[in-house]
């Protein structure tokens, strides 16, 4: 199924500066995978070494965070879109 | 959600009556809103980019009391976004300045100053005096506390970050909501995010995101519209693209969650891992570092060093000491073009991510590289005054 990824501005540079990036996958955990395949430099951005998302990292499908659905395994179809929306704290 | 905020002794003179005309024949606001504003304390932790056009509108707006937060004096680098601040303060204390210009634009707000740095000794006293706090901070460790002090004092957050030209924005700490750690609870280890000096920002930015969060201060002042507790509103300038996602309250929550396990402010400097000043390379990582003169003094000895710049070619552009460029983002991949016999000395902006580079090299097997502290910023300051700062 190919699903949309949107990436974050500080995580762009690891995707070739792309704000959109499309994967193959079923479920949000494919998606992810999917993505750091093609982009390995993400992968220690959004994955800790034991392979766990990071706790600063938060994905939603569509609107709603995976946290609160099926976490990795929350299944995405057609049309849906994935967002990760890191932690940032910028203000001056 | 309307705050409870006693507007009963409030009156406004025939002069506030005609300031505010606008907002008093609008059914949103009338003359009961507008008292509700005058009556309201908001308290503005910083008065840099977000800071700034969050207290000018709070001003414009006639809300009765703003307190500022503030212990930083106006940088030159400032003014491409602080709005705040004119040419003529740099120099100044950002309160100083603040303050001119809030009165200047509505001498009916009474202003409350704090020269001072927030800390968990001072915050939940400071939080005390007033209704709403919005959050115009730039680290995480201030952040979490003041997330943490609006819990505790059971007053609203409102909260906008901003990175190169993205925004969030949101409400935390109203009473039923979900709070700056439902949904971010853990913050990224120090150094990940570059701060606006290291990654830049644009300078509309803080405008677009401290707009939404003096509306959303008036809309929770007011009782007015949908404020944006539960939501997160992401904002990419550069699209215009403005994405709503749910914010949800974690009922684990350490802060707000039934069972709280912190209810008192914590040390946010440990928390968030940061040891030292941010900015400065570690000195517990023991990344081998060289200070301007020293260097100096080696290449006018006829040392044969290789100069490696990691920074951007746009930064290239601005200045440079001749140095080899691999962005740093780029290292891994071109690693094969420096020759690790040779010694190797490292910058980039102001020693920062030459630091990373400089530990990735050592990772990779380089035994003759070192980091020089300070960047081309400490060279252009100690050493050659022919380089334009940036």
């Amino acid at each position: 199924m190919p699903i949309k990824v949107l990436i974050p501005t500080p995580l762009r540079p690891y995707t070739e500066k792309q704000a959109v990036v499309e994967v193959n996958a079923h479920t949000v955990g494919e998606a992810l995978s999917d993505l750091v395949g093609q982009h390995p430099d993400l992968r220690k951005h959004l994955f800790s070494e034991d392979g766990k998302l990071r706790s600063f990292v938060n994905v939603y499908v569509n609107d709603e965070d995976i946290r609160y659905l099926e976490k990795e395994t929350t299944p995405v179809k057609e049309a849906d879109t994935v967002t990760i929306v890191p932690s940032v704290a910028g203000g001056r | 959600m309307a705050l409870s905020i006693d507007s009963s002794r409030v009156t406004l003179s025939n002069e506030e009556i005609l300031r505010y005309s606008r907002h008093l024949i609008m059914p949103e606001v009338t003359m009961e809103g507008q008292k509700k504003l005058k009556a309201a304390h908001v308290l503005c932790v910083g008065a840099g980019g977000l800071g700034s056009p969050l207290a000018l509108y709070l001003a414009a707006a006639g809300v009765g009391t703003l307190g500022l937060v503030d212990f930083d004096v106006v940088d030159y680098t400032n003014l491409q976004r602080q709005i705040l601040h004119f040419t003529s303060d740099v120099g100044r204390p950002k309160l100083d300045s603040a303050i001119d210009k809030l009165k200047a634009i509505n001498p009916f707000v009474q202003i409350e100053r704090f020269d001072t740095l927030l800390t968990s000794q001072n915050a939940l006293k400071i939080f005390s005096g007033f209704d709403i706090i919005a959050d115009g901070t730039d680290n995480f460790a201030t952040r979490y506390l003041v997330n943490d002090a609006c819990v505790l004092s059971g007053k609203p957050n409102v909260y906008a970050s901003i990175f190169r030209f993205e925004g969030q924005a949101s409400v935390f700490g109203a009473k039923t909501g979900p709070c700056y750690r439902c949904l971010y609870p853990d913050p990224p280890p120090p150094g990940l995010v570059p701060s606006c000096a290291e990654g830049g920002v644009l300078g509309v930015l803080p405008g677009l995101l401290g707009v939404i969060q003096a509306t959303e201060t008036i809309k929770l002042i007011l009782g007015a519209g949908e404020p944006l507790i539960g939501r997160l509103l992401l904002v990419d300038a550069l699209a215009m693209h403005f994405r709503e996602v749910k914010v949800r309250k974690n009922p684990e929550c350490p802060v707000c969650g039934a069972n709280p396990t912190v209810k008192e402010l914590i040390d946010y400097n440990q928390f968030c891992g940061i040891r030292g000043e941010e900015g400065e390379a570690d000195p517990n990582s023991k990344i081998p570092a060289i200070q301007p003169e020293e260097f100096k003094r080696r290449l006018d000895a006829g040392e044969e060093i290789f100069v490696l710049d990691v920074r951007e070619p746009h930064e290239y552009q601005i200045c440079n000491i001749k140095g080899y460029l691999i962005p740093l983002g780029d290292l891994p991949k071109r690693v094969h073009e420096l020759d690790s016999s040779r010694k190797i000395v490292v910058h980039c902006k102001s020693g920062v991510r030459s630091a990373k580079a400089v530990d990735f090299l050592r990772q990779a097997g380089f035994k003759r590289v070192s980091n020089l502290t300070g960047g081309i910023l400490a060279w252009a300051d100690r050493i050659d005054h022919s380089l334009p700062k940036y």
